[in-house]
């Protein structure tokens, strides 16, 4: 709509899907330990209830969501059409291995969250496809989202990382937003963590220990220079960040 | 008539308004300023920024800018205009007033939406949950300290009604 409204794009017809109430669902599969969010769900209503019960980390990246006038408004259907590497939720989608599943009418398909998302603002949704859902799984371990922006209500973030603890299978998982050209998991981080801890209970991670994990995330985060921030910055706050996160994990 | 105009209805303030010859991507507060005639609702950044748009859809607060007006058929739209009878001020708008929350009062009217909405929901809210159903509303001009007193006159004076 901001498009349209600053006559970016001039559109003759529509299709709305706003009132389609099949894309606002939750359903939640405890057989597969699974949830799938309707595109059209508002991030408002997973700022509490059963999707903050299941994914927390998700809550949390929706309380962050522009105002509550945005947050009445804003979808993951819609963050993951605009594929901005600084869409809140998709950090913590990356993170959790999400499912898009789309829908055209000739057919229906699920692509993995991470070949979705092709690059700045650019998606693999063809032509005629709607994004219909999204789904998660639900992880047994700590999971948090956290976020920097210049003041608390109304940013786009600068930097954001979202880190997900599997403690039944001892691995963890972290994701950066706003730091690269799409989101990045930081992959080589986490196996080496888990290298290092035994990441199937609570630990306490060493000062020398966090410091090397914050280093090593930051190093794997490609930012740029832009109007919203430095690269060294970002760099900075990505390790800041991840730190802080990996500590929760161990405390909560 | 344009061949790419359309016709539909909207419920706004309790009355059902039937617009025609409009353009498929107008924004509602486009058509609630310029179709509908009712200018309190205010237009300045056009994303959602602001919050001096802010009204009431289906008992949510939203930014009408963001709101393509065609698919808000359906949906009972509530604006600034439809919170007092017409001759007196509400309690929220009365605050403003005597507290001097209002400067330029260009932002006004999405606060008083945003603040309505709030204690709809929420009659005795914490300071952070005032700060927090604000924070979609930019104030230039009083900052923000006259503005929370004026919510919190609101909520005395309403409490002091229903006790």
């Amino acid at each position: 709509m901001v498009e349209i409204n600053f006559n970016h794009r001039k559109p003759t017809d529509v299709i709305a899907l706003r009132r389609v109430d099949e894309l606002k669902s939750i359903q939640i599969d405890t057989e597969k330990s699974q949830i799938t969010i309707g595109a059209g769900l508002p991030y408002q209503q997973m700022e509490h209830g059963e999707i903050a019960l299941h994914l927390p980390a998700l809550a949390q990246a929706a309380r962050t969501v522009g105002s509550p006038q945005i947050r009445s408004a804003g979808t993951i259907g819609g963050n993951l059409g605009t594929c901005s590497p600084a869409g809140d939720a998709l950090p913590v989608l990356s993170a959790l291995d999400a499912t898009v599943n789309l829908q055209s009418a000739e057919a229906s398909r699920s692509v993995s969250v991470h070949d979705f998302m092709v690059g700045v603002k650019r998606n693999a949704r063809l032509p005629g496809e709607i994004i219909v859902s999204t789904t998660l799984p639900i992880v047994s371990g700590w999971q948090g989202y956290a976020k920097v922006g210049v003041r608390n209500a109304m940013v786009i973030s600068v930097a954001s990382c979202c880190l997900v603890v599997d403690r039944i299978n001892g691995t963890i998982a972290v994701a950066l937003g706003a730091v690269g050209p799409t989101i990045i998991r930081c992959r080589e981080t986490e196996s080496w963590l888990a290298s290092q801890v035994d990441l199937k209970t609570k630990t306490t991670i060493s000062p020398n220990l966090l410091q090397e994990f914050g280093t090593r995330i930051a190093n794997e985060s490609k930012p740029i220079d832009d109007h919203r921030s430095t690269a060294a910055y970002r760099r900075h706050a990505v390790c800041v960040l991840a730190r802080r996160l990996l500590t929760r994990a161990n405390s909560q | 008539m344009n061949p790419n105009s359309e016709i539909y209805n909207l419920r706004v303030n309790g009355k059902t308004h039937e617009i025609r010859d409009s353009w498929v991507g107008e924004s509602l507060l486009f058509v609630l300023r310029e179709r509908l005639n009712l200018p309190g609702t205010k237009g300045a950044c056009e994303q959602g920024e602001c919050g001096s748009c802010t009204v009431i859809m289906d008992g949510q607060a939203v930014c009408s800018c963001l709101v393509m007006a065609a698919t808000a058929i359906e949906s009972e739209i509530q604006t600034v205009e439809n919170l007092s009878d017409g001759d007196s001020l509400t309690d929220v708008q009365d605050a403003f007033v005597t507290e001097g929350g209002v400067q330029c009062g260009f932002c006004t009217p999405g606060l008083v939406v945003a603040i309505e909405h709030l204690l709809s929901q929420n009659p005795d809210p914490s300071e952070i949950e005032i700060k927090e159903a604000i924070s979609g509303n930019i104030c230039r001009c009083t900052g923000y300290g006259r503005i929370f007193e004026a919510v919190d006159k609101a909520v005395s004076v309403r409490k002091a009604k229903t006790a």
